[in-house]
């Protein structure tokens, strides 16, 4: 029973960490960046939630939204402003310049509200139900549904969409796709956009499943998830969502065994190994690098 | 990995400043404060950052008690004129601050911090510039006695300290509860923490009772539930969580939502109103929790205060808010007996300080420089503290 119950608390973990990871591995996947901000854009939604939440006495929904859409503006304000004009520089000065943005955006967040944590208020009745011996909360289910209507409507954007299609091409060649007469900057907002729309929508979900929230929240979580990322396949989107949940498991499990204060201590191991070993990822094809 | 590089590589230059400014402000502290017709006091405390609700809390009392020795015509005739200064619940900044008021301002002597972690962190400050410090709320023994075992001469406390926390809670679960079986999940990154469980688990066993599950987390974690899922299948009758708020909150929260209902109990890292907004009114009903003052104290002088504390600040005042008043008159005490604002006789007289009495009960000092005092036991009813028992030394 208490393994079931692990189980479950691993997955809402994960959920978390995949919907992060989707940020990461986007960003990647098309201006080959590590957007060190990305976990910061995780903080900044949480609190657009928080304080649609508690001034506007809105209800879940309406703020996962409005954090979204907060979020995606915010993550092209970034773009255009930080890494834009970097589009030809080397890709060190792009990841620097990364750093740099992710610290102004939390100790501008501290500047303008303090260093206090805010707790979550709670919205959803807080209730649970037994399921095979395991307690589980009404929390934990919608987060993981939450989860998967994201994954699965960014599957069908990237899929099904033109947009996803410019963004699978500018992935790809960015030169070709420019001939072939795609707006790449428009497709290199649009990715960011939607990457730091799902950072939003887990900020929220973060804050109502773990109720504390503080401006230094994104940095572990930023973290973990480009491990997921990295675990997965950095540039591959369904890598990211299996990176995730692994990571979430495996984390809960190790703490599950009694090594809990070795659980961040294994995530970066992971990372470690997955670097030695295979570091194109769980779903990387070991291609050649092109020249 | 790069941040606490970089806090270590400050936190060590800071010290080094430390000890050069040390030197240079030792020989004039005395001589500089003792002329004017104030008595400068320096307030060192957390009034911003993780722990901001202990450091406001002692500030807002501190402010108090100044107003009211100043109005009552001061020590001696000499007004006190306070200092203070925000330490952002950092050590390496708890350490400049201290540099800042000795070697600055000069101040007589320094009330804080409010932590034990940041109160250590001044330490070296206070005995190199012959600065008493007393810190209000550090529990930790390793405020006033240093690794190597010898007293810190000019460092003192007024809470009482963590062992004795984990005495009282060892005997209140075994002889008020009276359960047989109890678990322990302790902040492992706390020095505040690791002590009280050490000795809740020495004293638990030692009434008859059985550890039967230890776990530990980090501050700053979130996800708790995979520590408290083993903790629930080992079926403890009783849970021991010596931390701090911020991360107790959101454990209270998940060991109800996992479906412990046991009681559990911790000590005075809990005792804060956001404790409350972070676990819910109703995952807090059966816990308990150890302090130094309860506002619902019968007690005549703690009435009093509650009442004047009432009066200014329009709300009830906690243990913080007691801990920091007390520092005041503490200190004040010692002042007058001492007859002098020269650091050494300060230190001296607060050393002979005895059963003085305080809003938190008799004070007296031990030769480790402990306070021996009652404590009191606290149960969250509803979201509200109610007055359980009070329990000496």
């Amino acid at each position: 029973m208490e393994w079931i119950q692990q189980l479950i608390n691993g997955i809402s973990l994960g959920s978390i960490y995949a919907l992060i990871a989707l940020g990461y591995t986007m960003v990647y996947g098309i201006i080959k960046l590590i957007n060190f901000a990305h976990g910061d854009v995780f903080m900044v939604g949480s609190f657009i939630g928080f304080y649609s939440i508690t001034v506007f006495h809105l209800g879940f929904f309406p703020a996962l939204i409005i954090s979204m859409a907060a979020c995606a503006l915010f993550g092209v304000i970034i773009e255009r402003i930080a890494y834009k004009r970097l589009r030809n520089a080397t890709r060190i000065a792009a990841l620097i310049t990364a750093i740099g943005v992710s610290l102004l955006i939390e100790y501008g967040v501290i500047y303008i509200r303090g260093a206090q944590p805010e707790a979550y208020p709670d919205v959803f009745s807080n209730r649970s139900f037994a399921f095979l011996g395991a307690q589980i909360s009404m929390q934990s289910i919608l987060i993981l549904s939450v989860s998967v209507v994201l994954m699965i409507l960014l599957q069908f954007i990237v899929h099904k969409t033109k947009t996803g299609k410019a963004m699978r091409a500018v992935s790809h060649d960015t030169e070709a796709a420019k001939l072939m007469g795609i707006n790449v900057d428009n497709t290199i907002s649009a990715t960011f956009a939607i990457g730091s729309a799902l950072a939003g929508a887990a900020g929220v979900i973060f804050g109502v499943y773990y109720t504390k929230i503080d401006p230094l929240m994104g940095v572990i979580p930023g973290v973990k998830a480009f491990v997921a990322a990295v675990l997965g396949g950095i540039g591959i989107i369904p890598g990211a969502m299996v990176g995730g949940l692994v990571l979430g498991v495996v984390e809960t499990v190790v703490s599950a065994l009694g090594f809990s204060l070795w659980r961040d201590a294994a995530a970066f191991i992971i990372l470690i190994l997955i670097l030695i070993f295979r570091p194109s990822g769980i779903f990387g094809k070991n291609t050649r690098e092109k020249v | 990995m790069k941040k606490s590089k970089f806090a270590s590589l400050f936190l060590s230059s800071s010290l080094l400043i430390g000890i050069l400014a040390g030197c240079g402000s030792a020989g004039e502290t005395g001589t500089s404060s003792e002329g004017g017709d104030t008595i400068k006091i320096g307030a060192n405390l957390e009034l911003s950052g993780g722990v901001a609700s202990y450091g406001t809390s002692e500030a807002d009392a501190i402010d108090l008690a100044v107003e009211e020795i100043n109005a009552a015509g001061g020590i001696d005739g000499k007004k006190i004129e306070l200092i203070k200064v925000d330490n952002k619940s950092d050590a390496a900044e708890a350490t400049n601050a201290a540099i800042k008021l000795t070697s600055q301002d000069k101040v007589t002597a320094i009330i804080g911090a409010a932590t034990s972690g940041n109160s250590v962190a001044q330490v070296q400050i206070a005995t190199d510039t012959k600065t008493p410090m007393i810190s209000p709320s550090g529990t930790s023994t390793t405020v006033t006695v240093g690794e190597d075992g010898k007293v810190n001469p000019f460092t003192f406390r007024t809470a009482f300290i963590d062992p004795f926390q984990g005495t009282v809670a060892a005997n209140f679960a075994a002889n008020e509860l009276k359960v047989k079986t109890a678990a322990v999940y302790a902040d492992n990154a706390s020095d505040y923490a690791k002590g009280l469980a050490a000795a809740f688990i020495k004293d638990f066993e030692a009434a008859g009772g059985k550890i039967v599950a230890e776990e530990s987390y980090v501050a700053k974690d979130t996800d708790f539930r995979s520590n408290l899922t083993r903790i629930k299948s080992s079926n403890p009758e009783f849970v021991f969580i010596p931390g701090y708020y911020e991360e107790v909150g959101l454990i209270v929260k998940q060991a109800r939502e996992l479906g412990i209902t046991v009681p559990l109990m911790g000590a005075d890292g809990w005792d804060s109103p956001t404790i409350v907004d972070l676990a819910g009114a109703d995952a807090l009903n059966n816990t308990f929790i150890i302090t130094a003052y309860s506002s619902e104290d019968p007690d005549s002088k703690a009435k009093e205060f509650s009442d004047n504390f009432k009066k200014k600040y329009g709300k009830e005042p906690n243990s913080f808010n007691a801990l920091g008043y007390d520092t005041v008159y503490l200190l004040k005490d010692a002042i007058e007996r001492a007859k002098s604002t020269d650091g050494t006789k300060i230190k001296e007289a607060i050393e002979a300080t005895d059963q003085l009495e305080l809003v938190t009960g008799l004070y007296s000092v031990d030769e480790n420089h402990h306070p021996i005092k009652s404590a009191v036991i606290i149960e969250f009813v509803d979201g509200s503290q109610k007055f359980k028992t009070k329990v000496n030394p």
